[in-house]
C-alpha cells in the first residue's frame, strides 16, 4: 500500500469515465507514445469501457518494438562472439531478428546472455569477469537512457575497463515530430509518456502546439489516464491545443535537469533507425566521443548491415496510427506472438501484441 | 559418514554406491517396501490408479520456504491428488553433478523424507546416478507417484461445466516470487516464502464434503492463468473471473510490480483451483478455510458457455479483457 | 515504455538508497536526482535508479482536483 493507491479507486473512475463519455460531442482519435501506457489501458480493462467515440491509438511507445531489425542483428552477432558477455533487460530477450534470431536462441546456441534489472547490475559482472568483455544493450526513451549514462560514468570511475555499452536509445519527442510531419497523420490529441516526460519535462514538447494537437502528460494509474484523457477532450471542444501535465505528483514542468546533464554527458544525439518507421533525424542516441572507450561499436567493431523491410509487414502504418491492429492482414494469420512478422508483435508491449494478449 | 563430497565412484554401483543407499537414503526414506533393496519394488494396490511424473530441476535448490527434495515430494504427490485419488508410492530418481557437498544432498533427502512422511506417502524405489562436474546442475529429482482413485467420478480438465463455481485454495504467486527473489542480478528482498506443500489431505476432506468435484488442479508452471486457460481448452467451456477476488500478497504484487510480471502467471507449488457445481462452492471453502493450507480459499468467478477456449478477466474497474497463454517464461522488463 | 513505481525510502547510505514497496525491500541509486531526497519521501523507480520525488502533497491536491473534477486547475 502506497499513499498513491487512490488512483486506482474504482468509484472516481466510473465517474470519470461518464464525465468523458458527456464530454465528447464527436469522434476523437488519440495515441498513446508508451508501451506501459498500452499495457495500462488493456490490464485494467479501460479499453473495453472507453467511450466508443475515443479512438485508442498505440504508436511507437515501445523501445524494444521500434528497435531496428538492423540493430537487432548487430546484438545477436554480438553474443555470438568469443569472450563477450551481452548483459541485457529481459525485454530484448525474444525480439526477433533477421531469420527469427533472437537472444534466447543466441544463448541456447552458446553465447553467454545474462538478464539485469538494472544496468548498474552489469557492472557487477563486469567486476566478476575480468577477462570477458560484458556489453550493456543499451535500449530505451529518455527514462532510460539517463540510467545508463550513470551506469558508464560510474564504471568509469570504478576502472572497470571491460564494461561496454551498445547504444541504441532513441528519443521520443523526434519521432512525435516525424509522425506530425506525416502527411497520412490522422492524431487528433497524444497522451504523453509520464516517465519519459518526468526526465525531459514540459518544455520539450512545445513545438506539438504548432500542429493544434492537444496533448497530455499521464500517469499510468486508471485515474490518471483517464483525468488526462479527459484534459484532452476539453481542450478540444474549447479549440485549445496545449501540452499540460496530468501527472504533476511525479513529473515537474521542467523535468529532472541532472538526469538530462548527465545523458548529455554520456551520449550525443545522432539520425536513428526505428522499426517499421525507418530514419528518424537526431533521434538515436550514441556515445559521446569523450566516452568511445566504452562504446562496443567502435571497441568489439560492430556495423549496422542494411536489412531488407518486412514483407507484407504494415507495422509502420499502425505506429502511426493509421491502422489498428486487428485491421492488419497479417495480424492473428501469419504474425502472432509466437511468430511476430513485425515490431508491434514484437514485445508485450507492442500494440498488436496487446491486443492479442487482452483483445476479447 | 566421512566423507564430503559426492565423488563420481558414488553412482557406480560398487561399495561407495552402496554405502551412500545405507547411510544416507535409507536412513531417511527407508521403509518396509524400500529397505528389502530388490530390484523392484512389491505393491500390493488395486485400480483405478492415478499416476504421474516430473522431474525438479529448480535453482536455487535451498530456497525461502523449502528444497528441491521436499518440491520433489509435494509436486508429484498433489499432481496424483488432483485426480481425486490418495497418493500411496513415490519413486524418485536422482541426476547428481560431482562434488556435490554431501551435507546439501543429505539436508535434501532428509527434507523429502519429512515430506513423504507427512504427506503419508513411502518412496518404494529410487536411483541415483553421478555426473561428471558441469555436466548437470547440483542436483535434479524425478519423482512418480501412484495413488488410488476414491473420486467417482474422479475430477479432470474436460469436466468444467457452464455454471460451476470457480475456487482458488489460496495466494497466487509465492512460489514463483520466492524463487525469483533469489536470483542474482535481480537482487531484492522479499518477505515472500514457496508455499510448497502437499495438498492431498486438504484434497480428500474437500471431494468429502462437497461431493461431485468437476475439476482439481494445482496451478504450478506458468501459474493461474496458463492453468485456467488449459482446463478453458479442454472443457471447451469459457472461465470467467474477477480480478479483484483473486488473491495476491501484497509483498508478491509488489515484486511483480517492479519486475514487470504478472503474479497470475507465476507458479504455485502449494494451492489448488478446485472447479465444481455452485450449489456445493461453500461446503469446499467451509473445508477449504478450515485447513491452513485453504485458510485464503476463495471463490473468484464461474464457467460459462460463452467464449469457449478463452479466460474472461473483470478487472477491478468493470471492464474485460482477455487473459491469454504466455508464449514463453515471463522475464523481468523495464518497459 | 518505462516501467517505473513509487518506492519508499528506509535508508539513504551515500548515492544508495534502500526503498521500500509492501515489504519488499531492494537498494536504488540516486545518481540522477536533482531534489535532495530523505527518508521517508516516496522515489519513482527504474531500472534500478530513482528517477524522480513524488511529491505527496501534489498527489493528494492532485486526487482533490481529479474528485472535484476542477480540470481547469491544469
Amino acid at each position: 500500500m502506497t499513499p498513491f493507491d487512490s488512483f486506482k479507486n474504482p468509484d472516481l473512475c466510473r465517474a470519470l469515465l461518464g464525465k468523458l463519455e458527456a464530454a465528447l460531442d464527436k469522434p476523437m482519435r488519440f495515441m498513446e507514445v508508451c508501451g506501459t501506457h498500452t499495457v495500462a489501458i488493456f490490464h485494467s480493462g479501460l479499453h473495453s469501457l472507453l467511450p466508443s467515440q475515443l479512438v485508442h491509438l498505440t504508436g511507437p511507445g515501445c523501445p524494444v518494438c521500434v528497435t531496428h531489425e538492423s540493430e537487432v542483428a548487430a546484438f545477436i552477432e554480438l553474443a555470438g562472439k568469443d569472450g563477450v558477455i551481452v548483459a541485457t533487460f529481459g525485454d530484448l530477450m525474444k525480439v526477433p531478428g533477421p531469420g527469427g534470431a533472437n537472444l534466447k536462441k543466441a544463448q541456447a546456441e552458446g553465447a553467454r546472455v545474462e538478464v539485469v534489472y538494472s544496468p548498474f547490475d552489469a557492472l557487477a559482472l563486469a567486476r566478476d569477469n575480468p577477462a570477458s568483455k560484458v556489453v550493456f544493450l543499451g535500449v530505451g526513451f529518455e527514462t532510460t537512457a539517463p540510467a545508463v549514462a550513470a551506469t558508464v560514468k560510474i564504471a568509469r570511475e570504478q576502472k572497470l575497463d571491460n564494461f561496454l555499452l551498445l547504444s541504441f536509445h532513441k528519443l521520443v519527442p523526434p519521432a512525435l515530430r516525424a509522425l506530425l510531419a506525416d502527411p497520412f497523420m490522422s492524431i487528433e490529441a497524444f497522451l504523453l509518456p509520464g516517465h519519459v516526460s518526468a526526465i525531459i519535462g514540459l518544455a520539450a514538447y512545445k513545438f506539438i502546439e504548432d500542429y493544434h494537437v492537444p496533448a497530455v502528460i499521464a500517469g499510468f494509474e486508471p485515474v490518471d489516464i483517464l483525468t488526462s484523457l479527459l484534459l484532452m477532450v476539453e481542450q478540444r471542444k474549447k479549440g485549445e491545443a496545449k501540452v499540460v501535465n496530468g501527472y504533476p505528483r511525479v513529473v515537474p514542468d521542467a523535468g529532472n535537469p541532472k538526469a538530462l546533464a548527465t545523458m548529455y554527458e554520456v551520449f550525443k544525439t545522432s539520425d536513428a533507425l526505428w522499426r517499421g518507421i525507418g530514419a528518424i533525424p537526431d533521434s538515436g542516441l550514441v556515445l559521446a566521443d569523450a566516452y568511445a572507450q566504452c562504446d562496443a561499436f567502435k571497441v568489439l567493431d560492430i556495423t549496422l548491415k542494411e536489412s531488407k523491410p518486412l514483407p507484407g509487414c504494415r507495422c509502420g502504418d499502425v505506429l502511426k496510427g493509421i491502422l489498428k491492429p486487428n485491421e492488419c492482414p497479417l495480424y492473428k494469420k501469419v504474425c502472432t506472438p509466437a511468430n511476430p512478422v513485425g515490431p508491434c508483435m514484437v514485445s508485450t508491449e507492442g500494440s498488436c501484441a496487446a491486443y492479442y494478449k487482452y483483445q476479447l | 559418514m566421512t566423507i564430503e563430497r559426492v565423488l563420481l565412484d558414488y553412482g557406480s554401483g560398487g561399495q561407495a554406491s552402496h554405502r551412500l543407499v545405507n547411510e544416507l537414503f535409507l536412513k531417511h526414506l527407508g521403509n518396509a517396501v524400500l529397505s528389502v533393496l530388490d530390484d523392484a519394488a512389491r505393491l500390493d494396490i488395486a485400480g483405478p490408479l492415478a499416476m504421474s511424473t516430473d522431474s525438479f530441476v529448480v535453482d536455487p535448490i535451498f530456497f525461502p520456504g523449502g528444497d528441491i527434495g521436499a518440491l520433489a515430494v509435494h509436486g508429484t504427490v498433489n499432481d496424483v491428488a488432483m485426480l481425486g485419488a490418495r497418493p500411496r508410492y513415490l519413486t524418485c530418481g536422482f541426476i547428481l553433478e560431482e562434488g556435490l557437498p554431501i551435507e546439501d544432498l543429505e539436508k535434501i533427502v532428509a527434507s523429502m523424507g519429512a515430506a513423504a512422511a507427512e504427506a503419508g506417502v513411502l518412496i518404494v524405489a529410487g536411483d541415483t546416478k553421478v555426473v561428471p562436474r558441469g555436466m548437470a546442475d547440483k542436483i535434479f529429482i524425478n519423482t512418480t507417484g501412484i495413488g488410488e482413485i476414491f473420486a467417482s467420478p474422479a475430477p479432470s480438465g474436460h469436466r468444467a461445466a457452464p455454471g460451476d463455481a470457480v475456487l482458488i485454495s489460496g495466494t497466487l504467486g509465492d512460489h514463483g516470487l520466492a524463487i525469483l527473489s533469489t536470483r542474482q542480478g535481480l537482487s531484492f528482498d522479499a518477505p515472500v516464502a514457496s508455499d510448497c506443500a502437499s495438498l492431498n489431505h486438504l484434497i480428500v476432506k474437500v471431494i468429502e464434503a462437497a461431493g461431485d468435484v468437476h475439476v482439481l488442479r494445482d496451478p504450478t508452471r506458468g501459474g493461474l492463468a496458463t492453468t485456467l486457460n488449459e482446463i478453458a481448452g479442454q472443457s471447451g467451456v469459457g472461465v470467467f473471473i474477477e480480478e479483484s477476488l483473486i488473491p495476491v500478497k501484497p509483498a508478491v504484487a509488489a515484486g511483480c510490480s517492479f519486475l514487470g510480471l504478472d503474479p497470475l502467471y507465476l507458479a504455485n507449488e502449494g494451492k489448488f483451483i478446485c472447479i465444481l457445481p455452485e450449489a456445493n462452492a461453500q461446503a469446499a471453502l467451509a473445508v477449504m478455510r478450515a485447513d491452513p493450507l485453504g485458510a485464503d480459499a476463495v471463490r473468484i468467478g464461474v464457467v460459462r458457455a460463452e467464449h469457449p477456449g478463452k479466460v474472461v478477466m473483470t478487472t477491478p474497474l468493470g471492464g474485460q479483457r482477455l487473459m491469454g497463454m504466455l508464449e514463453g517464461e515471463q522475464l523481468p522488463r523495464i518497459c | 515504455m518505462c516501467l517505473a513505481i513509487p518506492m519508499e525510502i528506509k535508508s539513504i547510505d551515500g548515492p544508495v538508497a534502500n526503498v521500500e514497496i509492501s515489504g519488499v525491500t531492494k537498494q536504488v541509486r540516486l545518481d540522477l536526482m536533482s531534489e535532495e531526497a530523505s527518508v521517508g519521501d516516496y522515489v519513482i523507480v527504474h531500472a534500478g535508479f530513482a528517477i524522480s520525488r513524488l511529491d505527496r502533497e501534489q498527489a493528494l491536491e492532485t486526487l482533490e482536483i481529479f474528485k472535484e473534477l476542477r480540470l481547469d486547475a491544469f
